[in-house]
């Protein structure tokens, strides 16, 4: 019999039909209770007694659409270096993951390189490292030496680099022995199970934390300001300083959450993807 | 001559002995059953014999060759054998067809075309073409256990080793798989198979090894190793079994 033909039974009606009632009845409480608080909210805020300052220095339209052009050429130079500094720390952590699994005497100076590396970048404070690279490594005066803003870049990748790195390790650690013992039985090489078995399944697995410390990044690359570039937040702080209003923090404020929003969402879709992955769906 | 010549070897796990003075010799084409109870060193043998595990004595020849010494190159070595595992260990990323095509494909530098030729052939040969596509998570555990045997074929190796190939299996799925080897026997594989199926080994094996401490205490035909045991041991174990309904 298929499923057109079934007849539910009386039972199963006044299953369905109380269910129904139920659903309709949830709804309408979640719709009251977040009006409810909402209300509430409001009007602990507004009928704050410094609201109306608060209000001035925090959210006067005017200002706001003034500083918008600065903020948002700000913005796009925290863009594109978001865009490098992710590509650039993802292999980076990558080939350190990989480097640290490698076995052998004659790959011993390299792994212990690469677990230097991930503690030392993970144990500095990001600030530390930029100034460093910013302010120390020019007064070197080397030949052919790369801008203040390349150099910033390079701080953020070393930095999140170590991150990430352990993130890929976690991930290709909880491949499972049994999957490498496959891959050698077929005469695959070390390397070979590697490119071909473990990483694959590894890099799907860590998706989700590794988009998670690319959100982070994307509030962290403003940091470059403090070497002199103007991002978005240097950006806002300049117009703040002009008019003595702090309006163009919040206007950077929200365009940073909406340009974290995509990212966001796309770490949630990752996530929910692997989890049905693993429940076997 | 023996394909495959096990002599005198030994494998301890922290200290605890789990291969013993082990010797076993496979002639090409014949069908070796291993049984025994659990960790009586079956799957071990196995993996010694693949070069999975590093022995702490003796010597394993393949086709003449001394693979138990360091010198060899066991990629090399893997390449002549095939393994199947009770597990399955498919790999979960790739296609069916993409699990079978990648050892052809990246160790024996095999073209992409020529290599899924073969593995379509395979598949269809043991009813499994449609499924080419699909992923590992998408098929019963007898036709995961199906492609992965057929993974292994892929590879054209000289000797199979079976371990425990379907002790995971639900019991209207053991049939399915049992056919295939049943198939390969037919074809002259050469065969050495850790099982729990008496009733197969009977039917399939030229040879049954009964494992006890890392030994081979009794080997011989299935009708004589099976039916008419002179050991004790042996006895005890298939008084065991017979006991719980699997002979």
């Amino acid at each position: 019999m298929t499923l057109l033909e079934h007849v539910p039974s009386e039972a199963q009606v006044r299953r369905s039909a109380y269910r129904r009632r139920q659903t309709v009845y949830s709804v309408l409480v979640a719709a009251s209770s977040t009006a409810a608080l909402g209300t509430l909210l409001v009007i602990a805020v507004t009928g704050a007694p410094g609201w109306d300052r608060v209000r001035q220095s925090f959210l006067d339209p005017a200002i706001a659409r003034d500083a918008l052009p600065a903020v948002l050429s700000g913005l796009w130079l925290n863009v594109r270096l978001l865009v490098c500094c992710a590509a650039g720390a993802l292999v980076l952590g990558l080939v350190i993951a990989v480097l640290r699994t490698l076995r052998g005497p004659i790959f011993f100076p390299v792994r212990a390189l690469a677990t230097g590396y991930t503690y030392t970048f993970r144990g500095l404070p990001l600030i530390i490292v930029l100034y460093l690279l910013t302010l120390g490594v020019p007064g070197l005066r080397l030949q052919g030496m790369p801008p203040v803003l390349v150099l910033g870049g390079i701080a953020l990748i070393l930095t999140y680099g170590g991150y990430l790195a352990e993130v890929f390790r976690a991930g290709i650690e909880s491949v499972h022995p049994s999957q490498l013992a496959a891959a050698r039985s077929l005469g695959l090489t070390y390397r070979q199970t590697m490119r071909h078995v473990v990483l694959p399944q590894a890099v799907r697995r860590v998706a989700p934390p590794l988009l998670n410390d690319v959100v982070a990044l994307q509030k962290d690359v403003g940091l470059v300001s403090l070497a002199g570039p103007i991002d978005a937040v240097r950006a806002a702080q300049i117009a703040t300083a002009q008019t003595f209003n702090y309006t163009p923090y919040v206007v950077a404020g929200v365009l940073f959450v909406l340009l974290a929003i995509p990212l966001i969402a796309v770490t949630d879709w990752v996530t929910l993807r692997a989890a049905r992955r693993q429940s076997g769906g | 001559m023996a394909l495959l010549h096990c002599r005198g070897l030994r494998k301890e796990f922290a200290g605890h002995v789990v291969l013993d003075q082990l010797d076993l010799t496979v002639a090409e084409h014949r069908v070796v059953a291993l049984i025994g109870a659990s960790g009586s060193g079956k799957s071990t043998l196995l993996r010694c014999v693949n070069l999975l595990e590093e022995l702490d004595d003796g010597t394993i020849e393949l086709d003449g060759e001394d693979i138990s010494d360091p010198r060899v190159d066991p990629d090399r070595v893997r390449r002549r054998i095939g393994m199947v595992f009770q597990a399955y260990n498919l790999f979960p990323h790739l296609s069916v067809l993409e699990n079978i095509t990648l050892a052809p494909r990246r160790v024996h530098r095999r073209a992409r075309v020529e290599a899924e030729a073969q593995a379509r052939e395979l598949l269809d040969r043991v009813g499994l073409g449609a499924k080419a596509d699909a992923y590992p998570d998408r098929l019963s555990g007898g036709q995961q256990q199906r492609v992965a045997i057929v993974r292994a074929l892929a590879n054209s190796p000289r000797l199979m080793l079976l371990d425990e190939v379907t002790s995971a299996l639900d019991p209207e799925l053991v049939g399915e798989v049992l056919a295939m080897i049943r198939d390969l026997k037919a074809d002259g594989m050469t065969m050495v198979l850790a099982t729990h199926e008496m009733g197969f080994a009977r039917e399939v094996a030229d040879e049954v090894c009964f494992l006890d401490a890392g030994r081979v205490i009794e080997s011989g035909p299935p009708e004589q190793v099976l039916r008419e045991p002179t050991q004790p041991r042996t006895q005890q174990f298939l008084h065991r079994i017979i006991q719980a309904g699997r002979l």
